[in-house]
């Protein structure tokens, strides 16, 4: 009696999060803003350079795009530790990283997306042609979601801890180094020539394992953060 | 039934009780009292399968709660010292929210219900929870009560910076609860205005 089908709950928390995210635009514009500014100012400041600007590219859009989904991670579960949200959730009678996928799905929804949208743009400005952009715009769209799972982890290791800002960074970086490193790469040797499939398979097989691992990780760390 | 065996909590190097037993029936209410700091929200903690007992068990209906948190999860309505409302959902969302996410029945009519149940009007259903104050921020915390039908409740002090109307509100629902056979346990530093036939006192001593 009265247990919500695991579909129900999912959609429940992804629901209440995308709501909430409705509510405060202003958050969710800054990451975006802060995306587009960081990636406009290289620019600015290399030099107008079109070689230079082509080779570094998809290297800063990549860097780009992590830094801004590491600013997001502390909504993920900060304001719902705080408020008490995230012990109804853990009360809720389904698998606990079930519920952290929903949350972690609303979170790319909500900063992911719109960097892999917005992506092509930002691209034009480093003078990628037409195939580099389909392979970034590709390997973002497999890379964003890795980096939320990750992240994921790590926001909820850092809960109630002062500072957390800081040290969610540095616990997180480090794992980010293969996605940052194949999603670059992807786009780099696409247009050296020799296609992105490597480094794309590369990226797809990182989402997998980070699907598989990271919902059981951020439960447990969910579960000691509220002992 | 609601089942503690020898329970002992320690937290840090502070052991805070043990071997503490209690068996509620249903249709009880066991008041949790103490000094602050004797571990009374950590027995709750407990009891909603948080912290992990340093030793004993807790048993519901005869099974240790930590071989079937899914199932005893579906069986409990928790209101804790913290809310658990969204500042910037409105009162009706919080609800709807919340009582869908435990599976509670909960549509437009029965959460307005509850809501004025919990005596909030209703304009205030639709404005975000940040205008509200304390106390009916709590209200609309406790308004879940009235959605649930689920035989265990546990509240942690229930009754802070609620008004006197309230208090009797909820005093009210939780003698309902009672009557229909519910068990609840109640961390407070208030008497519950219920017949003491129906309260079990449990003092923890720290």
């Amino acid at each position: 009696m009265n247990r919500p089908s695991l579909w129900e709950a999912l959609r429940g928390v992804v629901r209440r999060d995308l709501l909430l995210a409705m509510r405060r635009r202003s958050d969710v514009a800054m990451s975006v803003f802060f995306l587009v500014i960081v990636a406009s100012l290289f620019p600015l400041g290399v030099g107008p350079e079109p070689a230079v600007l082509k080779t570094i590219g998809a290297g800063v859009l990549w860097v780009a795009a992590l830094l801004a989904c590491l600013l997001s991670l502390g909504r993920v579960f900060t304001a719902d530790y705080l408020d008490g949200v995230l012990e109804q959730m853990v009360l809720i009678a389904q698998p606990l990283p079930v519920l952290v996928v929903g949350k972690v799905f609303a979170h790319w929804i909500v900063s992911g997306l719109p960097v892999v949208l917005l992506s092509p743009l930002l691209g034009l400005q480093f003078g990628l042609n037409g195939e580099a952009l389909g392979v970034l715009v590709l390997s973002l769209l497999l890379g964003t979601p890795t980096l939320s799972m990750i992240g994921a982890i790590g926001a909820a290791l850092v809960l109630g801890v002062r500072g957390s800002g800081l040290l969610v960074a540095l616990l997180v970086l480090p794992l980010y180094v293969p996605v940052l490193i194949f999603g670059a790469g992807a786009v780099t040797s696409s247009m050296a020539g020799i296609g992105g499939e490597a480094n794309l398979s590369l990226l797809g097989a990182c989402l997998v394992v980070s699907l598989f691992f990271s919902p059981w990780a951020t439960a447990a760390a969910l579960r000691i953060a509220l002992e | 039934m609601l089942q503690a065996i020898t329970l002992s909590c320690l937290r840090g190097d502070r052991r805070l009780f043990s071997n503490l037993s209690v068996t509620v029936q249903p249709g009880t209410l066991l008041a949790v009292v103490g000094e602050n700091g004797s571990g009374k929200t950590s027995l709750l903690r407990m009891l909603l399968g948080f912290l992990s007992p340093e030793d004993g068990a807790i048993l519901w209906q005869g099974q240790d709660i930590r071989e079937q948190r899914e199932q005893y999860c579906a069986q409990l309505t928790y209101v804790g010292h913290l809310n658990g409302i969204k500042d910037d959902l409105t009162a009706m969302e919080n609800l709807d929210l919340s009582a869908s996410l435990a599976g509670d029945h909960c549509d437009g009519p029965v959460a307005h219900a509850a809501l004025e149940a919990v005596g909030l009007r209703h304009q205030m259903h639709q404005l975000p929870t940040k205008v509200l104050s304390q106390g009916q921020k709590r209200r609309v915390a406790l308004a879940r009560l009235w959605l649930s039908t689920r035989p265990l409740w546990l509240l942690d002090e229930p009754f802070t910076s609620l008004d006197t109307a309230a208090t009797g509100l909820v005093t009210e629902q939780l003698h309902k609860h009672l009557t229909r056979g519910g068990i609840a346990i109640v961390v407070t530093h208030q008497e519950v205005g219920l017949p003491s036939s129906l309260i079990q006192h449990l003092r923890i001593n720290g």
